[in-house]
């Protein structure tokens, strides 16, 4: 037993369970016919079916991506059930109406959704495979003329703001992934905040695959007023299963004149086993807009789960003195692959960005960092700050750092950092020799390394990342 | 865990053999130390010395092939790392880790805590460790700014001894090793970090040097020198010994043992 790396990573999931519910789930693969299907389940207004079919027709010319460093046998796309949802009991007014096996699944999750129990200061949109289930606290955001809510439902009671916006800041062209997403996507959430108001209480969505066949397309927009603030935080997870299931999902923000986005992500999909089988294929366009002058918008992500991560949230800075934030923090254990970043895109002048990735890479893992800066030809006084950190524990997991800079503009101003550190046997064998257990030794040297980035997260969930980085380290450091 | 332990015998070693990446290393050790008694392990380059000082802290490592090792009545291989340090052993390295990211602070209050945890005690709070931290710094000269830093990280070869000693000094062990601690110190620091060690040396506590040179030996003045070679101790004597050594070289040792002299 030479290995105290070893004992810390081989914690089980905590979350691998299958609810067993009766779901209405349309055969496996895609065609015109099933894009038509999706969308006539959700009765659709037109506008929306063929928005679907010009994403498919698009996404049939197009290649998956090969240049990330990652590796998968090629996926089967009629292979896929592409939509699957609980069935509903009867039409649903209130979530009391709401399927108690639901009910109780999410709450198994940490996720309470009834009036009594859920988190007095955070307002929950839960998606369960296709479909959102329940939001929390939608009457009282009305109130403020904020609008939260499934993004089937805004079809129908907001149809004029999907279509201004849906496919605005990800065209459906955009890449592989997302035309996918755009032709099949099934559900996600919709966030409008009005004029001039901060939006009292932390927006969430939890996603929850369930269906082992079925892949999860959800879709979000974002959309912030002039003035505006919110807060959003999205969590996952899935439950464990042999084979691997697709995770296409597209997130749009659109800031205008002086408001704030704050988005975070605490992924924690299933990774697979430590063999690395089954597991979560993570292949996800984030992108927001800053369309208005003196608009943020700032992602923050912690992400430990899924066995493939592909994802780069990033900012377009089009208006004057917009910024845009990433802060990262990628734990990768046993087989896993992380190809992940940002895109920060300074079209406007004065405008800022700062990019904080740290990488930790255990067992036979990989992680890479990869960025793009770019400074557009009108981007007068353009800043931008780098700091890629990578962390190794043990001899075999690997890190990269794949940063790409394009300036067009010569007051631009870029600055990269890099390092790379790695938590070997002594470095563990010295906490332990000062009676600190091998979690406690993993998990201070893991929170003194994201510290940068776990203060950008809402104080509920920054706790909350910081244990979740060390449940996921247990029995793996050694 | 309170074992009461009515003999004097802090640490007992019979027969041990342990070996790294399978060459063999120790090769058939015996030693006892008891309370108050301080003892130093002397011996050429790669004659197992601080082989032993890590079999003994339980380094993952280094594995024990045979014999027996018996800490406080404990047996001690069958301790983890971190159970060995609870019980109250401590290593102090010959070159102290670097911990970028956790304050030093950080870590030895969750050092002591751990301790107190175990024993079922409460753990003291950050205000409390602070004063307590505080009072133990000038034992080892150490400016507060230290507390902040990270773990070693940027320290002087001397900052990072007398950090030893300073978490030596917090934790109180009933048996402290230190490893070739006088290396890489100059004399004033060599001083502090001596000086140190022997404010901390009670009746009921033990020390194990290690070390190369004799020079250590000046300021902490041992009860026993034992002289290892090959991984096994040849021969013990007084402190008189560690000084022969120095004028003579182990040579000397060697020739004596094999006329049976020695002893």
């Amino acid at each position: 037993m030479s290995s105290s790396v070893q004992t810390l990573v081989n914690r089980p999931y905590k979350y691998g369970f299958v609810t067993d519910i009766e779901s209405d789930t349309i055969p496996k693969g895609l065609n015109e016919d099933v894009v038509r299907l999706i969308s006539a389940k959700k009765n659709e207004p037109q506008f929306m079916v063929d928005f679907r079919l010009r994403a498919y027709r698009q996404w049939l010319t197009m290649d998956s991506p090969t240049w990330p460093t990652v590796t998968y046998p090629p996926i089967n796309y009629q292979d896929i059930v592409y939509y699957s949802a609980p069935k509903p009991k009867e039409k649903l007014k209130s979530l009391d109406q709401v399927d108690p096996t639901l009910l109780e699944t999410f709450e198994k999750l940490g996720i309470p959704l009834t009036e009594q129990k859920r988190l007095t200061n955070v307002a929950v949109d839960a998606i369960f495979d296709s479909v959102s289930v329940a939001t929390t606290f939608k009457e009282k955001l009305a109130e403020q003329g904020i609008i939260f809510c499934s993004i089937s439902e805004a079809l129908h009671h907001h149809p004029q703001l999907i279509e201004q916006y849906l496919g605005r800041v990800v065209p459906i062209a955009d890449n592989y992934f997302a035309a996918l997403n755009s032709a099949v996507f099934s559900d996600g959430s919709f966030v409008y905040i009005p004029k001039n108001t901060h939006c009292p209480m932390e927006l969430s969505t939890y996603f929850r695959i369930n269906n082992g066949e079925s892949g999860q397309f959800e879709r979000t927009l974002i959309v912030a007023e002039s003035g505006s603030f919110v807060s959003y935080l999205e969590g996952c997870t899935a439950p464990m299963y042999d084979s691997n299931q697709l995770h296409a999902a597209v997130v749009e923000l659109v800031a205008l004149d002086n408001a704030e986005i704050k988005y975070a992500t605490v992924q924690n999909w299933y990774a697979g086993d430590a063999n690395g089988k089954g597991g979560i294929y993570n292949f996800v366009t984030k992108r927001g807009l800053c369309q208005g002058a003196n608009s943020k918008i700032s992602w923050t992500q912690v992400e430990t789960g899924s066995a493939i991560t592909w994802k780069y949230p990033s900012c377009v800075l089009v208006g004057d003195h917009s910024v845009g934030e990433f802060y990262s923090v990628a734990l990768t254990n046993h087989y896993q692959q992380a190809d992940t970043g940002t895109k920060m895109i300074h079209v406007g002048k004065n405008t800022r960005s700062t990019i904080i990735s740290k990488g930790i890479s255990v067992g036979h893992s990989n992680n890479s960092y990869r960025g793009l800066v770019k400074i557009g030809p009108k981007a007068d006084g353009a800043r931008n700050y780098s700091q890629c950190d990578s962390m190794l524990i043990g001899d075999n997991a690997g890190a990269n750092t794949f940063p790409y800079i394009q300036v067009q503009n010569q007051t631009g101003k870029v600055e990269h950092e890099a390092s790379t550190s790695k938590i070997g046997e002594d470095q563990l064998f010295y906490f332990q020799q000062r009676g600190i257990s091998l979690e406690d030794a993993a998990s201070m040297m893991i929170s003194g390394f994201c510290r940068d980035v776990f203060n950008k997260l809402p104080m509920e969930f920054a706790v909350e990342a910081d244990r979740l980085l060390s449940l996921k380290l247990e029995g793996s450091v050694g | 865990m309170t074992i009461i332990d009515e003999s004097d015998v802090i640490l007992s070693v019979k027969d041990l053999t342990a070996e790294v990446d399978g060459i063999p290393i120790l090769k058939g050790l015996n030693l006892e130390i008891k309370r108050g008694e301080i003892h130093a392990i002397m011996g050429p380059n790669g004659s197992g010395k601080s082989t032993f000082s890590k079999v003994l802290a339980g380094h993952p490592a280094y594995g024990v092939t045979g014999g027996t090792i018996t800490f406080l009545g404990e047996d001690l291989l069958a301790l983890e790392p971190q159970e060995r340090a609870i019980s109250g052993l401590f290593l102090a390295f010959q070159y102290p880790l670097e911990i970028p990211g956790v304050s030093n602070l950080d870590f030895l209050r969750v050092a002591y805590n751990s301790r107190l945890k175990a024993q079922g005690k409460p753990e003291l709070d950050a205000l409390d460790f602070d004063d307590l931290v505080r009072g133990k710094l000038d034992i080892v000269k150490m400016d507060p700014s230290f507390l902040t830093r990270s773990v070693n990280e940027g320290f002087s070869g001397g900052e990072k001894k007398r950090n030893e000693i300073l978490q030596m000094a917090l934790l109180e062990p009933k048996l402290a090793i230190l490893d070739e601690t006088d290396s890489g110190l100059d004399i004033d620091a060599l001083k502090i970090v001596a000086n140190g060690v022997n404010q901390l040396t009670t009746p009921d506590k033990a020390v194990l040097m290690i070390t190369h040179y004799q020079r250590l030996l000046d300021y902490i003045i041992p009860d026993y020198v034992h002289v290892m070679e090959s991984g096994r101790i040849l021969t013990t004597g007084g402190k008189e010994l560690a000084l022969e050594l120095e004028s003579r070289g182990y040579d000397w040792i060697r020739d004596n043992e094999l006329v049976g002299v020695a002893e």
